[in-house]
């Protein structure tokens, strides 16, 4: 309702104020004459109303309004157009990245200042202060409110599903605080992924994204303990997984293989449906992981990435190979997972001493409670 | 339409640049036309070691920038939104360094 109203206002401020006026008009209208049969469609029409009475009113004060719109067009079911309209704005470019999130999550999934504010780990005023710059600057600037022309559409596209991805990881595994996942945000990734998915059927990263991340919801109930303990894939109850959830995901992944080489998000996802089918850690695929991530490594050359692949590496031909390439690895010095990483292949090594040594140093780097606690453990374990 | 700031940083002052620069900055209005576009107004900065600057009651020679890119010019001109302003800016041939695009306030408007 909000996007089809920003198209008629081109004004998330005045948008938002229209929306707000036509829920009063339906408290009034609904309390004397009864709901309608579609709430939805009626909001929407009083707010399409009230936002063209309003500009018609400006249109009379000002000789000339600069970001004058196109006739109103007849009634039609708005919605998805819209919202991807609304997705590719808050995911312009010319925003910043975490500006695109905020964005997001304010506007297309109708979050609350203060509930991003909380998800992001920033005060209130800095969230609110954030949101209106990146409201500005659209309006002022004049970002259009467009699904990108088709030559811009996969630089742009890609920007949108990193937002999703950047939301879910961020829910997946809170950066810091108490809480290993933070529901609220994992369940609005999955959301804008299925959304996305939805309304651009024929886009494959799209596809990869919905799926790497309903491979990741499969099992996310089992990455804790009772006691939010994290607990590793061999720990896990695979017995839990969410088998529906997982089916889905396959079937998206062999669609979007199926033609010209795959990207990022469709490798990633092929990834952890590997491990998702195995019947247990030793009889995963890690050969075809491997693959994998020697794929994934051309198309996305990232250090993160490369710790992965050594892992699997590590699985196929031992943990000297794992831990050589490891140490071969640049730039991941402050990066938890390296020195927790090395520290698994030195103690199946049988070098105990620099493994509690590489331990110590994740412990240092990590903020998360629950990922802490585990250090910890593994720590003392090999003391 | 709307009007924007096409700001142009260059290492490269504007009298050493390569003939085909030259070339492709006479060139630039008519294919801004061809897109949609229009070039209000462009023009080159003079080296900026030519700046004065004023400060409250203070004249003096310059800012001293110390930087690898200096604005070298600038183009005005008008798109129906940032994302054709985007489009006409990347026309802007430049040597090594930049262009930065900033919508304008129209004081008529106001």
């Amino acid at each position: 309702m909000l996007a089809a109203t920003v198209r008629v206002t081109r004004d998330l401020d005045a948008a938002e104020e229209v929306v707000q006026d036509a829920y009063v008009q339906a408290l009034e209208r609904w309390a004397r004459d009864g709901v309608p049969a579609k709430p939805g469609a009626w909001l929407t029409t009083v707010a399409r109303r009230l936002a063209l009475n309003r500009l018609a009113r400006a249109k009379t004060l000002a000789t000339k309004l600069p970001l004058l719109l196109d006739a109103p067009e007849a009634e039609a079911d708005p919605l998805p157009d819209d919202r991807l309209r609304l997705v590719f704005t808050c995911c312009h470019p010319a925003l910043s990245r975490e500006a695109q999130v905020a964005l997001t999550l304010r506007l297309v999934c109708g979050v609350a200042t203060p509930d991003v504010a909380h998800a992001f780990l920033v005060p209130e005023a800095t969230m609110a202060a954030r949101i209106t710059r990146a409201k500005k600057k659209i309006a002022r600037a004049r970002i259009p409110y467009a699904i990108p022309a088709q030559e811009d559409l996969p630089a742009r596209l890609d920007a949108a599903l990193s937002v999703v991805y950047l939301l879910y990881t961020t829910g997946h595994t809170a950066p810091a605080g108490d809480a290993l996942v933070r529901d609220e945000l994992t369940t609005r990734a999955l959301d804008l992924a299925r959304m996305l998915r939805a309304l651009l059927p024929a886009a494959r990263e799209a596809a990869g994204l919905l799926a790497l991340l309903l491979v990741h919801e499969a099992r996310r109930e089992t990455r804790t303990d009772a006691s939010g303990r994290l607990l590793r894939l061999a720990e896990q109850d695979r017995g839990r997984w969410d088998r529906a959830l997982i089916g889905e995901a396959d079937a998206l992944i062999v669609g979007a293989l199926r033609s010209a080489p795959p990207g990022r998000y469709v490798l990633q996802a092929a990834i952890a449906a590997l491990h998702a089918q195995a019947p247990s850690v030793a009889e995963t695929d890690w050969p075809q992981i491997l693959v994998l991530y020697d794929a994934l490594l051309r198309v996305w050359p990232s250090a993160v990435v490369a710790l992965n692949r050594a892992v699997a590496l590590a699985e196929v031909e031992g943990p000297d190979a794992g831990l050589a390439a490891v140490d071969a690895l640049e730039g991941l010095d402050g990066y938890r997972y390296l020195h927790s990483t090395r520290a698994d292949f030195l103690r199946r090594l049988g070098r105990h001493a620099e493994a509690d040594a590489a331990y110590a140093a994740a412990l240092a780097l990590a903020e998360n409670i629950a990922e802490r606690a585990f250090l910890a453990v593994e720590l003392a374990d090999g003391a | 339409m709307a009007q924007y700031a096409v700001f142009m940083f260059e290492r490269v002052p504007p009298e050493e640049l390569p003939a085909e620069v030259m070339q492709a900055h006479m060139d630039m209005p008519e294919k801004v036309t061809a897109l949609g576009g229009r070039i209000v107004a462009g023009m080159a900065f003079e080296d900026v070691g030519t700046t004065t600057a004023i400060r409250g009651d203070e004249l003096t020679d310059g800012p001293f920038l110390e930087t690898k890119e200096v604005l070298g010019g600038l183009f005005i001109i008008e798109a129906r939104d940032l994302d054709h302003a985007l489009a006409l800016a990347k026309l802007t041939p430049i040597v090594e360094g930049g262009v930065e695009v900033r919508p304008l306030l129209d004081f008529q408007v106001l």
